[in-house]
């Protein structure tokens, strides 16, 4: 089996698993806000000890999506990034959670 | 039975993914360790414990009641810590406890023998600023990975004790008040406030 039948297996085994936070880095991001009310950049970027560049595409991706917000502002003179989880972003992961529920269950009954 | 094939490392992903997640989280959330109720507890035995201890007559019965209320502290952190590692589902003697424990003990065993030293001396009034000093020394090392306010905090103790060091012996039951009183109680409501619980 290829590359891209294996894919397109998981992908009918699994129909309507949210794509945009699957990735590891995006369920990171996602996990991480989460459990706080709001992260800085460089907060996540220790978090997930990950490249500034990494980190920027992945989390405008979420932000697109709607799953995150981000606000910018000035610590003095240092610019600051702080990203917070949105309503949205919380139940595409209550969502992803329960839908990795289901697939350890129905591997138990088969 | 071919279309089963996929099913098992699916399986193991999801396994993977939610111990991710939750591992994720447990890092993200450092502050959990430490109760900012139990802060605000301990604080507010404090400066009861120094309104006693101001009263005393003599310096051994003063010495006696802080070491009282060191107990209690202890036993308060101690309850605080383990019902918040309990509602956050880790253990306290993972993480936050042991944490605090490690980084407490040397300072506190420091202050153990400076204040023997200094009341041997003849100079007790120096052990309150010692006591501040040090256990804001603690707080800071143990707070180092923990939300900014805790070592905040032991910044603050540790700024109180060097003033109380170099002022007047007669002011040294404010300290202790305004240190183990006032501090924690403050801090504490940040915590709460801040960061639940």
């Amino acid at each position: 089996m290829n590359a891209r039948a294996a894919v397109v297996k998981q992908k009918s085994a699994a129909p309507n698993l949210d794509r945009l936070i699957h990735e590891r880095l995006r369920l990171g991001i996602i996990s991480a806000l989460a459990a706080n009310e709001s992260l800085t950049f460089s907060d996540l970027k220790n978090l997930m000890n990950t490249t500034d560049g990494n980190l920027s595409v992945h989390a405008r991706k979420l932000e697109e999506a709607g799953y995150i917000s981000c606000t910018k502002y000035f610590e003095g003179r240092l610019p600051k990034t702080e990203y917070k989880l949105t309503a949205a972003g919380r139940s595409a992961l209550e969502n992803y959670l329960s839908h990795m529920e289901a697939l350890i269950k129905q591997m138990r009954n088969t | 039975m071919l279309g089963m094939e996929p099913v098992p490392a699916l399986h193991d992903r999801a396994i993977d993914n939610i111990r991710y997640i939750r591992e994720t989280m447990e890092r993200a959330t450092p502050f959990t360790g430490i109760s900012g109720r139990g802060e605000m507890a301990i604080g507010a035995t404090a400066l009861v414990a120094s309104v006693i201890a101001a009263k005393q007559p003599s310096f051994k019965s003063w010495i006696y009641i802080w070491l009282a209320e060191g107990f209690i502290s202890l036993l308060i952190a101690g309850w605080s810590m383990d019902r918040k590692a309990r509602a956050t589902q880790t253990s306290l003697f993972s993480g936050s406890g042991r944490k605090a424990v490690f980084s407490l003990a040397p300072p506190v065993i420091a202050g153990g023998l400076l204040t023997l030293v200094l009341a041997q001396a003849g100079i007790p009034h120096a052990i309150p600023g010692v006591w501040l000093l040090l256990y804001g020394t603690g707080v800071i090392t143990g707070g180092m990975f923990s939300v900014r306010a805790v070592p905040a905090m032991g910044l603050c103790f540790m700024v109180l004790g060097a003033i109380a060091l170099f002022s007047y012996p007669t002011w040294t039951n404010w300290f202790m008040a305004a240190g183990f009183g006032g501090l924690h109680l403050l801090f504490g409501l940040i915590i709460v406030r801040k960061y639940g619980g």
